[in-house]
């Protein structure tokens, strides 16, 4: 019954400080996905639970005992990495059997629960393959169901659903979180993927050059993310600067640059500091008449696209600033998007919605970067 | 007048029909996605229309002349590739030089264009460069910077955002339109992604096992899917089997396994498949409404910008929901028992597929 602990866990590699002072619980049972950009040091993380490289320092124990005492064997760990390496001359039946027949399981308990792990990775038509007759994604499946099938308790998976087209992708998600949460395994799953992590998480890690950033259940991390990098990295966010013009009893109003003023409910700053507003692209809308309570801002209507359950417009205010607004496609009558290229509009951003950030100062660019 | 005719056009290998009897047009300025599941025959066209691969049958014509045994410098073609296919040895000026040099321009207006194409795509500041001291959403944009270098008309995007992280995919995908359409390009885009194709596309073409599916505007496709197949691949649908029982002027009745579902009128067979989008299915609690399929949530998982339920009806269907963000937590949990209804508008309808549903759902 695993549970990790990490505590200020760093590691170098030459000049790149892959991970730096990172601490992290995972309970049992838990599924945890690391999330973060390219180069965030997400698989060094993986990589050091599995004992495959060992931190420069800080503490790291799996059931309370020291990563660095436990024999492989003894971890029960099973490690997928992204790179599947299946054994080439096996059939897909024989590499997912391979594990428990090397555990001692007789030939046909260990075939039997092959099976079982294939038909949940969708594959069970393939067992006679050879893995170079799969595709990239098939393949992955396999790597896959050999990890669940070695009989580990906790299974680190580096970008799983990466090889896979976006609709099986979609599918496998709430797959896999159903399958783990039958077996009752404990799962620390690698991604790049915000949209995946929040479908199959209990927590999320968001990592960023080899920091944690915040750690939390997807409600939360989407709900209240504690940094400008979260808010635009984990859902997406508009991000407006402006300046704290007052403070009232339960609001501020904040002015954007061309006298532009929106109410917001957040009184963390005092008038005069330099803030950035966000508010989320489905929490916004548009309008074609003002409502000042609701912050109705003038804009003109600059991109539409369809994303299928959501409509999303850009649409930029008199101060050039883009303001994106998703808008259910429930809402949308027959085929007809409701405002074209071009139209009049009132941004709407209800002043409950939205939330301040201190201005960065190395710019807004800076912490919106994410490569 | 289509800038890209593809005119019956076949290709097979041993054992495998890539391309069935396809015919397209792609019309001067238009932005078009190919879209379909691995192995559907997407690529094979991509490279057909570039004159990469001759098709065994069928003609293929750009501007109105065919490109098979056109040298590619002739060729009015920007092609920008999924691993982006850079030169490791040159830097990044000399990668989006690349294009007008083959060409055979002058000096002066090489670099005038490759000053011009890297300023595009914001590049400017890296043209010392090497591309593997590049993050990967900035090798594309070189990618693409080089395939439009050469002045094309025609722009072939093969997979261009397959290998980068889902966030710069987001950025770039935004990208790639603006500028084809500020450079007034036509524009064919293949992808596996359908939220891709729906945001940047004028029109999408929907491919399976060699074949077109439907061809049509995203939000056409999206909402008015002529074929099951379709409804399924873009997007997620619930598919319920259904049987008309009374028809009225103005409305009609259906029977889904035992529950009663009213719809608008259509000219429909008796034996139907109902598709509803999970964004379409609205669940509340029974006091909140008092008609509806009855049912229980059997689980829940936070989107962000949506909740998804998967719901058990009394009749034995599941169903999956998915409410819009509301700005705080739904109010409904895993075991509440729900009343669940189907936006009326949204509710599609297919005749029942002579071969079953199941292998028009196949997407593998």
């Amino acid at each position: 019954m695993p549970s990790i602990q990490m505590t200020n866990v760093t590691k170098r590699f030459k000049d790149i400080q892959a991970l730096d002072r990172v601490s992290l619980n995972i309970q049992n049972g838990e599924y945890v996905c690391i999330l973060g950009p390219t180069g965030s040091g997400k698989t060094t993380l993986l990589r050091l639970i599995a004992g495959l490289t060992s931190p420069d320092s800080g503490k790291l124990t799996i059931d309370e005992r020291p990563v660095d005492t436990l024999e492989p064997e003894d971890r029960g760990v099973a490690y997928v990495p992204q790179q599947y390496a299946l054994f080439p001359h096996l059939t897909v039946l024989e590499n997912v059997a391979f594990s428990p027949l090397a555990r001692g399981h007789g030939r046909s308990e260990a075939y039997e629960t092959a099976r079982k792990v294939l038909r949940m990775v969708k594959l069970a038509s393939r067992e006679g393959a050879l893995p170079h007759e799969l595709s990239g994604g098939m393949q992955q499946r396999v790597a896959l169901a050999r990890g669940i099938a070695s009989g580990a308790s906790l299974l680190l998976l580096d970008e799983p659903l990466g090889a896979l087209d976006a609709r099986l992708r979609m599918e496998l998600r709430i797959e896999l979180r159903r399958m783990m949460k039958n077996l009752s395994l404990t799962v620390i799953h690698v991604t790049h993927d915000q949209e995946e992590a929040m479908t199959i998480a209990d927590t999320i890690v968001v990592l960023k050059d080899g920091t944690v950033q915040q750690i939390g259940s997807p409600f939360h991390i989407y709900q209240d993310p504690t940094s400008i990098f979260v808010a635009n990295f984990v859902g997406g966010s508009n991000f407006l600067p402006g300046v704290v013009a007052k403070t009232e009893r339960a609001a501020s109003i904040v002015e954007l640059s061309e006298g532009i003023r929106i109410r917001v409910v957040d009184r963390s700053y005092h008038r005069g500091e330099s803030v950035i507003v966000t508010v989320r692209r489905e929490a916004t809308t548009l309008t074609s008449h003002a409502n000042a309570k609701e912050n109705g801002v003038p804009a003109r209507v600059k991109n539409v696209s369809f994303l299928g359950s959501f409509v999303e417009y850009g649409a930029v205010l008199d101060n050039r600033e883009t303001v994106i607004s998703k808008i259910p496609t429930s809402l949308v009558a027959d085929s007809r998007l409701p405002f074209e290229i071009d139209d009049r509009v009132f941004v709407i951003m209800n002043p409950e919605d939205c939330k301040l950030f201190s201005s960065p100062p190395l710019g807004l660019a800076n912490d919106l970067e994410t490569f | 007048m289509p800038h890209v005719t593809v005119r019956d056009v076949s290709k097979r290998y041993p054992g495998l029909t890539a391309l069935d009897h396809v015919s397209l047009d792609v019309y001067d300025g238009e932005y078009v996605s190919i879209i379909g599941p691995s192995g559907c025959g997407k690529t094979t066209l991509l490279r057909c229309i570039a004159g990469i691969i001759e098709p065994d049958e069928g003609e293929i014509s750009v501007d109105g002349r065919p490109l098979i045994g056109v040298p590619p410098e002739e060729r009015n073609i920007g092609y920008v590739f999924q691993d982006y296919a850079l030169f490791p040895h040159m830097n990044v000026k000399e990668n989006a030089s690349y294009g007008p040099r083959v060409k055979g321009f002058s000096n002066r207006r090489i670099r005038n264009i490759a000053n011009e194409t890297l300023e595009m795509v914001k590049l400017s500041e890296r043209s010392e460069a090497r591309p593997n001291e590049l993050s990967g959403g900035a090798k594309q944009k070189l990618g693409l910077a080089r395939a439009i270098g050469s002045a094309p008309s025609l722009l072939l995007l093969d997979e261009p955002l397959g290998s980068l992280d889902a966030s710069v995919r987001l950025n770039l995908r935004v990208e790639l339109r603006r500028l084809a359409k500020e450079l007034g390009l036509t524009a064919i885009h293949v992808t596996h992604d359908q939220e891709e194709a729906m945001s940047i596309s004028d029109r999408l073409v929907i491919m399976r096992s060699g074949s077109v599916v439907e061809v049509g505007k995203p939000q056409d496709l999206y909402l008015n899917p002529q074929k099951i197949f379709t409804a399924n691949f873009l997007g997620e649908a619930n598919f319920l089997r259904g049987t008309v029982t009374t028809t009225a002027n103005e409305g009609m009745t259906l029977d889904v396994q035992g529950e009663r579902l009213e719809i608008p009128w259509r000219d429909i067979p008796k034996d139907v498949i109902v598709a509803i989008r999970p964004q379409f299915v609205q669940v509340s609690k029974p006091e909140k409404a008092p008609e509806g399929w009855g049912g229980r949530i059997v689980d829940k998982a936070f989107l962000g910008d949506a909740t998804r339920f998967e719901l058990e009806l009394d009749n034995g269907l599941k169903v999956t929901a998915r409410m819009p963000w509301l700005g705080q937590d739904v109010e409904l949990d895993v075991g509440d028992e729900t009343i669940t209804k189907f936006q009326k508008d949204k509710i599609l309808t297919f005749p029942h597929p002579t071969g079953g549903l199941e292998s028009e759902l196949s997407t593998g």
